[in-house]
């Protein structure tokens, strides 16, 4: 059972002030629950079709075209890895390979203590700092293996 | 040389408003409010500034296409930055926030909008709530809000984050997605500046071009349309990234030669290799080769050499890269990307991937490379937005300018098959 909680509904309540047509809202709030849940379960959808005046399939059809949203649980960390064109002529695909062997994911997944989730990734707009990942919100540039290990072992 | 957009991008602090005050921020806002709005948008087409974001259309003429006396009008700012090789709005976006809420405020007076909207691409959260940050601040000191500085403008400003989707950055598919629909394009006409959010008329324009009105505001438009060539006028940033010394955003005056940004500012090649091909204007941008690196940096000249400036990312390849394996790549990320909205950049960009695939893994054969170039003709200019184009740069180009290196790896397997 999804209930909003009353931080939530404060949250809610600024952003659906936002806009003229509540349906705006939409991204914003699958965003909001995703970012406290980590995922949008099937009741989370329903509920906030229901603040929306939306109906759960339409917020499903909307939710799927955005790569953004996962229907199922993921590991506290999620790491997206650039392997778009200047990521990958500075050796992305090696460095992919190496994350994904060093946390037992090769090829990309959630690790079996749930703590990151590996994903290849499009362009992120750090092209500059190629070869980069970006974990939860912070961007990495200009990786290399020790600057992986480093910053996957030192995360809590 | 003059610098427009970076100036004083690296001031420490300058995300806060006191410290963009004191470089000379928000004065603008009073030259303009003495102004009347007409009077911007001429001052602005005179300027002769273009959007940013890619296309290059003249802003001013943009603005000045709002269906008449329809209200409300909307302001949606491109913040999607998804562009491969592009990265310059985040670093205005991050480091100077203030910068576009000036130039947001300036072309909502000018354009009689009241409610404003940047939309980000979800990925950046973190530039989003500096944003919010900055936006609170601007409230409290009056730039936004109701009748700001006595100019009987009433303003609002909000951020919008996306979650994840390419297609956002085509000005109708960001509209869909700021509705909370899937970011699907729309079909055109109508324009957005007659029927665009919520079915009103409204201004979109790139992040980059939003943050020159100021400055334009302040030094005047002759100023601006003394800088660059004569029909791509003031500064413009390209995202420097690939096989360079110095990767970085650098500020150039338009018409400066590519050869310029890639062997003086970005410091040269790596490892002093030989360049290979560069793209101009990021991944939908044609790859060129090495012999025309002299090309003067700006709309006209990149176009008249068989490329396209577009959002100035200037991505750079050595002589160690094959260029099917970066077409490869580049197409898949539009088969990953395409909406499925219509069926020749749907169906095209998957079956190019295929192909392109084939001949990496040395399975292909001349006839796949034919199959390329027809499948490039078929996807041209039949979709409802540019992204069956776009699809189409990255293979097209790469087979007109770098044939051999398709027939190298297509060699090796009919080498392979007489030896067998």
């Amino acid at each position: 059972m999804f209930v909003f909680t009353s931080e939530d509904e404060n949250k809610i309540e600024k952003i659906v002030k936002k806009y003229p047509v509540k349906r705006s809202a939409l991204l914003p709030l699958l965003t909001l629950v995703q970012r406290r849940e980590g995922y949008i379960s099937s009741e989370a959808m329903q509920a906030i079709g229901e603040k929306l005046d939306l109906s759960p399939g339409y917020v499903q059809s909307v939710m799927s075209f955005y790569t953004m949203y996962h229907t199922e649980p993921t590991g506290k960390y999620i790491i997206l890895f650039c392997h778009n064109i200047s990521c990958q002529l500075n050796g992305a695909d090696n460095l992919f390979a190496y994350t994904g062997k060093k946390l037992g994911v090769s090829g990309g997944g959630t690790t079996k203590d749930n703590k990151f989730t590996l994903h290849k990734e499009e362009c992120l707009a750090a092209c500059c700092g190629a070869p980069m990942m970006r974990i939860n919100d912070t961007f990495y540039e200009k990786l290399t293996k020790e600057k992986i290990d480093q910053v996957l072992d030192s995360l809590p | 040389m003059t610098q427009i957009l970076f100036k004083n991008i690296d001031t420490k602090g300058l995300t806060a408003i006191d410290v963009y005050e004191k470089q000379g921020g928000y004065q603008s806002l009073k030259k303009a409010f003495d102004k009347k709005p007409e009077e911007i948008i001429e001052i602005v087409k005179a300027s002769g500034l273009r959007g940013r974001g890619g296309a290059g259309f003249p802003a001013g003429l943009k603005w000045s296409f709002l269906a008449k006396d329809v209200f409300p009008r909307y302001l949606a700012c491109n913040a999607d930055e998804s562009e491969p090789g592009t990265c310059k709005d985040r670093e205005l976006l991050e480091k100077n926030p203030h910068l576009l809420i000036e130039g947001i405020i300036v072309t909502c007076y000018a354009c009689r909008i009241e409610t404003g909207y940047i939309y980000y691409r979800g990925e950046f959260q973190h530039a989003s709530d500096l944003m919010d940050k900055a936006i609170e601040e601007a409230y409290a000191r009056g730039f936004l809000g109701k009748n700001i500085m006595g100019s009987g403008l009433d303003l609002d400003l909000y951020t919008h984050l996306g979650a994840g989707a390419y297609i956002c950055g085509e000005e109708s598919a960001l509209l869909n997605s700021l509705e909370g629909r899937r970011g699907e394009p729309r079909l055109k006409p109508p324009f957005p500046a007659v029927e665009g959010l919520y079915g009103k008329p409204t201004v979109i324009n790139n992040v980059e071009t939003l943050c020159v009105v100021p400055w334009i505001i302040n030094e005047g438009a002759e100023k601006h349309a003394a800088l660059g060539t004569e029909k791509s006028k003031g500064t413009k940033l390209v995202s420097v990234s690939g096989h360079v010394k110095k990767p970085g955003n650098y500020e150039i005056v338009m018409g400066t030669p590519t050869s310029e940004l890639i062997f003086n500012m970005a410091g040269g090649i790596r490892d002093d290799n030989k360049l290979k091909a560069f793209i101009p204007g990021g991944s939908s941008a044609n790859i060129l080769p090495a012999d025309k690196v002299d090309v003067p940096y700006d709309y006209e000249a990149i176009a008249e050499a068989g490329s396209m400036l577009g959002s100035g990312a200037l991505i750079v390849m050595d002589h160690t890269v094959n260029i099917v394996e970066a077409a490869l790549r580049m197409s898949y990320f539009y088969m990953h990307e395409s909406c499925g909205k219509c069926t020749p950049c749907r169906e095209g960009t998957r079956w190019m991937y295929q192909i392109l695939s084939d001949i990496q893994g040395k399975k292909g054969s001349h006839k796949q490379i034919e199959k390329l170039e027809d499948i490039c003709d078929n996807m041209s200019f039949k979709c409802f937005c540019a992204l069956g184009d776009a699809a189409v740069a990255p293979v097209a180009s790469s087979i007109m300018n770098f044939r051999s290196d398709y027939e190298e790896l297509i060699k090796k397997v009919e080498g392979d098959a007489v030896t067998a």
